[in-house]
């Protein structure tokens, strides 16, 4: 048996799909942890993110900022947050969250920072306020840049966020280091190829929700 | 660790030269430097948890001490894995411990005593792999609770878990779940299931005891030599079924690497240490001291080893 | 602070294998992806177009962004654990962590490479053919040098990401920064995992300032 045949043994295997530690589950948790983190995330980076964008003060800082987060190493968080809060959600989830904020605040700081001024001057001419330009006018034309970062988020989170396995969480990533302590490829490889699935799926469906949202004017 | 990894350099080598179609030739180095009889490097490698890493460090030292040359390549992961390097002759000997390199080659083996295991580990072997004098240092996986936990649920066996099946958390590396001395085997001797598996990779080491110490899981596996159990004071449960085989460290070589004059000291090594030395270096290693592995291996050699 | 102190030498030792395992792929990954880039981008309309491609061209370009961002999804340990299985090497060779990182820089790359290409303008081009520069000459000489600023844009985003993934490799024990931090896991040594953190960020801020200087000779055309 090769390993294609034996992964696909795996997938085929009694219990492999339903039950503790099914691959029902392990997508749950895995889309369950993702979600938060990109939640967290955003409620951080957005704000930030529209202020920098619409005031253009601060640029520099959330260039020099956005260039450092993504510098960080993710493992190194993990095992540093773990030693410091031990065993949980917290140490892992706060770990990934690091590393979601940079793509999205690159991306909506980005994406405000892009529209045309003299959009933003007609919308004040007209009596708009700060927080009306912001709502009505910037964001929607920013929503294309802002969508990329957040489909380039979710795509960092949900191929990372694999590592939490490394401490005792669950997720995709369970396949992945319990296959490794046990050099169990065809595991592994089922890892892999249900992460790259997931990741292809949730960017779809962003993509979908960009159109959706997306003013017929701008597309 | 402190010497640079040679075979590290030359596949470098390599791919500078000629980027990423070399990769060929990459491996092709690597293997030039192992062939044509026995290497004069030995090529030292560990299990990911820091007291096999210690106990490569001294074989290294000593062997450096001899005039031998030496290098480590620590942490390459659980026994599938070194054992993996091992016979593919990129290292040459791995520390390890009797009773679960038997079990890895020999999932039934009837062998319990210490010499009965070391007389079934030759013929158990896979063909490249032999395995020198074993040491009468010993160090095995080992349930552990915290005395609260003990008191509570009135445990002073193994056995004694099975009645709290439900109620029991149990920590652990990955490996645990399905080694035949791990969840397995505790279900075979014992009746022991526990409700749910807590898989850490930290090689037994501050989150496995900090769970326990906060009750996330109520039962962890922790090495017998591991200082935090004396510390925090917790129970060791008894394994009178001996779920958990002896466990004399031992090295396990590919003979094709390693030379007589290699394997004498290595033995010379093995006849010096003892479990005392293993508890007192994990705890200058990991406890507050936090020396280098290296370091506290020099120190252990330049200290028992006669010049 | 302490612990930096003592073990300088191990510290330096590990970021200098840091540091090959950074910038190898990163090189290597960029000679890859520039030339699938340049077959993506295809055979341009010439001057009569600004906006781009032939119908061919775009699902081309389509197909190669599209299957580079699909290789991006796959979790760094994996890629790495499952090297030996694809190239047949050792489980412990570097050669496992070069080559999976590699392919990380191309997934990165190739979108950019076709960015910067395509951000030529075709009318430039043609100005060259004009004046009598031949194909390959107008490459060498006109298109990839007007391409250097867009994808030195994305070379720098790859090779910060770069560093920071190298770590990963710690967890199959090829060393790096990243052995910091699954020792100091087991140590219960909080200074280490820090150090391996600083390191490996100071290593990015260097390096990224580095490729910023040889981009601005590079391109220092611009300033003429």
């Amino acid at each position: 048996m090769n390993i294609f045949d034996k992964t696909w043994a795996w997938f085929t295997a009694d219990g492999a799909w339903t039950g503790a530690g099914g691959i029902f589950q392990r997508v749950a948790e895995h889309l369950g942890y993702s979600a938060l983190i990109l939640l967290i995330a955003a409620v951080i980076a957005v704000p930030i993110g529209l202020m920098v964008g619409h005031t253009g003060r601060g640029e520099n800082v959330v260039v020099a900022i956005t260039g450092a987060l993504r510098a960080l190493p993710t493992l190194g968080l993990l095992t540093l947050f773990a030693l410091w809060l031990g065993l949980g959600l917290v140490a892992p989830i706060a770990a990934l969250v690091i590393l979601a904020i940079a793509p999205l605040l690159a991306g909506v700081y980005s994406g405000i920072a892009a529209v045309d001024k003299v959009t933003v001057d007609a919308a004040r001419a007209q009596g708009m306020t700060e927080s009306q330009i912001l709502r009505k006018v910037e964001l929607p034309l920013a929503l294309p840049l802002i969508f990329g970062g957040i489909r380039n988020a979710a795509l960092q989170v949900i191929a990372t966020v694999t590592v939490v396995a490394y401490i005792n969480l669950g997720g995709l990533g369970r396949y992945l280091i319990d296959g490794l302590a046990v050099r169990d490829y065809p595991r592994m490889v089922a890892a892999v190829v249900l992460v790259a699935l997931l990741a292809l799926i949730v960017d779809a469906l962003l993509a979908l929700l960009q159109r959706a949202l997306t003013p017929r004017g701008t597309r | 660790m402190n010497t640079m990894n040679r075979r590290q350099l030359f596949t470098l080598a390599g791919l500078g030269t000629g980027v990423l179609a070399l990769s060929g030739c990459g491996l092709s180095g690597e293997t030039a430097f192992g062939s044509g009889g026995v290497s004069d490097t030995v090529t030292v490698g560990s299990a990911d948890f820091t007291e096999s890493q210690i106990i490569a460090e001294i074989y290294a030292a000593a062997l450096k001490k001899r005039g031998i040359n030496a290098e480590t390549v620590p942490a390459i992961g659980a026994r599938e894995a070194y054992i993996g390097a091992l016979q593919e002759g990129t290292v040459g000997v791995v520390p390890d411990y009797s009773g679960n390199l038997l079990l890895y080659f020999d999932a039934q083996t009837k062998a319990q005593a210490p010499e009965e295991i070391m007389k079934a580990l030759p013929s158990a072997l896979s063909d490249q792999l032999s395995v020198l004098d074993p040491s009468p240092a010993e160090n095995k996986d080992s349930l552990v609770v915290t005395a609260e936990v003990a008191q509570k649920f009135g445990l002073k066996s193994i056995a004694d878990l099975a009645v709290h099946n439900s109620e029991i958390t149990l920590g652990g590396p990955p490996e645990f779940a399905e080694r035949s001395y791990g969840l397995p085997g505790l279900k075979k001797n014992y009746g022991f299931v526990p409700a749910k598996f807590s898989p850490i990779n930290d090689g037994g080491g501050p989150l496995t005891v900090q769970a326990l110490i906060d009750d996330q899981v109520q039962t962890a596996d922790l090495f017998s030599t591991d200082p935090a159990i004396v510390k925090n004071n917790f129970v060791v449960l008894e394994d009178p079924k001996n779920n958990f085989l002896a466990q004399q460290v031992v090295p396990v070589v590919n003979a094709k690497q390693v030379s007589v004059a290699a394997a004498d000291v290595l033995n010379e090594v093995s006849a010096l240490l003892k479990t005392e030395d293993l508890i007192a270096l994990n705890d200058r290693v990991s406890g507050e001291e936090k020396t280098n592995p290296a370091t506290a291996a020099k120190d252990w050699v330049d200290q028992k080893l006669v010049a | 602070m302490n612990w930096l102190m003592n073990n300088l030498p191990y510290v330096g030792q590990l970021s200098a294998l840091h540091l090959l395992q950074s910038i190898i792929p990163v090189i290597a990954g960029t000679l890859i992806s520039i030339p699938i880039a340049r077959l993506a981008v295809g055979r341009r309309r010439d001057g009569r177009s600004t906006a781009g491609h032939t119908a061919g061209s775009a699902f081309k370009r389509g197909a190669v962004v599209n299957t580079a961002a699909l290789l991006y999804t796959i979790p760094s340990l994996a890629l790495f654990v499952l090297m030996p299985l694809v190239l047949g090497t050792s489980i412990t060779s570097p050669l496992n962590v070069y080559v999976a990182l590699t392919i990380y820089v191309v997934a990165m790359m190739v979108r950019s490479a076709v960015d910067a290409f395509e951000s030529v303008s075709p009318v430039t081009l043609e100005s060259a053919t004009a004046m009598g520069y031949k194909p390959v000459r107008r490459f060498w000489a006109v298109e990839l040098p007007l391409a250097v600023p867009v994808m030195l844009a994305g070379l720098r985003v790859a090779l910060v990401s770069n560093i920071s993934m190298v770590s990963v490799g710690a967890v199959i024990g090829i060393q790096s920064l990243g052995t910091l931090f699954t020792d100091g896991l087991r140590r219960n040594l909080p200074a280490e995992i820090i150090v391996g953190i600083v390191g490996t960020v100071v290593l990015a801020l260097i390096l990224d300032r580095l490729l910023a200087l040889i981009g601005a000779w590079l391109t220092r055309w611009r300033k003429a």
